[in-house]
């Protein structure tokens, strides 16, 4: 795709001007460090958001910039984690190498799996995602002698770089889990602020537009979605080391649907909008099954039908709204 | 093997009653309505009053489930949906299951998280035997009242006026608002009847597959694939797919119950692959 990046030009200035990093930015990462000193005891829920953000962040990058609507994402955040578990379930319990491996057996679903996603739109795409999601599950139930079944299953993971044991605090966890969900940032921001995340952009705005300029489309597609089904792999392999365990719901198709909630809720096509509706939904999850622990699904149900018809960009969007509105 | 196709064909047909009426919504208005199963789970619940609280017999309850899931669906179409025509696929989507979400909490609140189990008519229980083969009364019952509400179905939309005026109103909706059609009233009241369809799929599912607060999310999945597979719109689309899809899924879970539901997905993507539009799919 030599051809197509832009180097110069007001393309090439608005890109360069997108891609710095703002105060703002500092702030949050400087405040996702906070939870070491102030909440340790709330760690391990810590660890839970940053692994469910680095899920949705993969999902925005196909569902955000490139406008594939995805029911089935579970899929590659489940091969991930039983990718991980497995390895480690054969003596391999290093973490980095189970990240490595993870990223790379879901890749390689997202490249098959890809073929089939670039070929169908609307509805039949919202169904083939989630078809391909419920047949995972139902894979990985049937072939339980590999996978637990609905046991699961259970796996030593040796310390990181050799170092940092897993404590139960979950000190190793968080640590851990929010310098991955830190490089899937910046790798994030450099695909989405470069000429192939600006095709993308146009791809989902106008998909008749882009292969008539000239612009191969099916192919820049396919690798946003490889790229998205390893990041969420290396999520679901996060999920297995940081609890030692695996199960069946990592390939649900609930999982799936919490995703693209978390997603709506921060504002989707905006690198910290799955982040803040991860931190949103999980905070709210804990808080709300925690007074009532049978409906808490129902606030957050009204949540998200209030996003959709009050704040259609998520709660980034909303306040981005306000933002400009203030400045006028 | 007769009887299974048989149990099969008439689960089949409670799954298109159940999603006949997302086919037609669907269709017609392009709003993807994942709550339409939430409307048959009221259907459901309100049968079950009906019967219990209020002592009305199993056959009376029917109507009221369509009628009761047909008045809310109209209530929330002129609040909620028609805002919703135009937001796109993704919101409608969104907006549905956030519906879903807080119709089983609800659900779950005044009920219970249990089955509710509801006793049958004796006319509708035992079998009627064969040539030796015994086929339940309820699933009998179950495919009569499918094939008369798919001929009501095909009837109305064909050859009568009304009939008409949806079809113009879908092939074509600023003309038909031009020949002095009220378009917004027609799609009102096809959306309550796609909806009182699926209350009335609701109140006959808990005779074969019972009712709990996860009906919503449990059956959204047979109720797309069937939609999805007969193509939007087609009623015809909807019934042959419905009927396959039971027999699939009835005679898979019989004869290689390990599999689970693991053939009627690959069926769907391997279907949807070669067709995009489904099996009757026009647009």
């Amino acid at each position: 795709m030599a051809a197509e990046t832009i180097t110069s030009g007001p393309a090439a200035t608005w890109l360069r001007k997108r891609s710095r990093i703002s105060a703002i930015e500092i702030v949050f990462w400087l405040a996702a460090l906070l939870p070491f000193v102030l909440l340790p005891s709330y760690l391990s829920l810590a660890s839970q958001i940053a692994i469910a953000a680095l899920f949705a962040l993969s999902v925005d990058l196909v569902l955000g910039y490139a406008g594939i609507i995805t029911l089935g994402h579970a899929m590659f955040f489940g091969l991930g984690a039983y990718a991980a578990a497995i390895l480690a379930k054969h003596g391999w319990g290093e973490p980095l190498t189970g990240l490595l491996v993870a990223a790379l057996v879901a890749g390689a679903a997202g490249f098959v799996t890809s073929f089939v996603i670039v070929r169908v739109q609307h509805l039949a795409l919202i169904m083939i995602t989630l078809g391909l999601g419920l047949l995972t599950y139902e894979l990985a139930n049937s072939f339980s002698s590999i996978t637990g079944g609905t046991d699961g299953l259970g796996v030593e993971i040796w310390p990181v770089l050799g170092i940092f044991d897993f404590d139960l605090w979950g000190y190793t966890a968080y640590g851990y889990a929010l310098a991955m969900l830190f490089i899937g940032v910046l790798i994030a921001r450099r695909i989405v602020n470069s000429s192939f995340g600006l095709a993308l952009t146009g791809i989902r705005e106008n998909n008749a537009r882009m292969p008539a300029i000239g612009s191969a489309y099916r192919v820049h597609l396919q690798k946003i979605y490889i790229i998205s089904a390893a990041m969420a792999g290396v999520a679901g392999a996060l999920l297995t080391e940081t609890t030692g365990t695996v199960s069946l719901d990592t390939l649900s198709f609930q999982r799936s649907a919490d995703v693209v909630v978390m997603l709506i809720l921060g504002g989707t096509g905006r690198l910290y909008g799955g982040i803040i509706g991860a931190v949103i939904f999980l905070i709210a999850r804990d808080r709300l099954s925690d007074m009532n622990p049978q409906y808490w699904y129902f606030w957050i149900g009204l949540l998200l039908m209030a996003v959709v018809l009050v704040m259609p960009g998520g709660i980034l969007g909303g306040l981005s709204r306000v933002f400009r509105w203030g400045a006028k | 093997m007769a009887v299974v196709l048989f149990d099969g064909f008439a689960f089949g047909m409670l799954l298109f009653v159940l999603s006949v009426g997302l086919s037609v919504t669907f269709g017609l208005m392009n709003f993807i309505n994942l709550a339409h199963c939430a409307f048959g789970m009221l259907g459901g619940y309100v049968a079950v009053v009906a019967m219990r609280a209020f002592g009305v017999p199993f056959l009376l309850a029917l109507p009221f489930a369509f009628l009761a899931a047909g008045l809310v669906s109209v209530v929330l179409e002129r609040s909620f949906f028609r805002r919703l025509y135009r937001a796109g696929g993704l919101n409608q989507v969104l907006f549905t299951i956030g519906m879903v979400f807080v119709a089983a909490a609800s659900f779950a609140y005044f009920f219970g998280t249990g089955q509710q189990p509801i006793v049958l008519p004796d006319y509708l229980q035992g079998y009627w035997e064969v040539n030796g083969l015994r086929f339940g009364t309820y699933r009998i019952f179950l495919v009569a009242v499918s094939l008369v509400i798919a001929g009501l179905l095909v009837y109305g939309l064909e050859h009568t006026r009304f009939g008409a005026r949806i079809r113009a109103a879908v092939d074509n909706q600023r003309v038909a608002q031009g020949l002095g059609l009220d378009v917004d009233t027609i799609f009102a009241i096809t959306f309550a009847l796609g909806a009182g369809l699926a209350g009335l799929g609701g109140a006959l599912a808990i005779g074969i597959v019972g009712l709990d607060p996860s009906f919503g999310f449990h059956y959204l999945v047979y109720v797309l694939i069937v939609v999805a597979v007969g193509g939007l719109g087609s009623i015809g689309g909807s019934f042959v797919a419905a009927a396959l899809l039971g027999i699939f899924d009835v005679a898979g879970k019989y004869f290689v119950p390990d599999m689970g539901a693991f053939l009627i997905y690959l069926f769907m993507v391997v279907l949807l692959l070669v067709r995009p539009l489904g099996l009757f799919g026009k647009r």
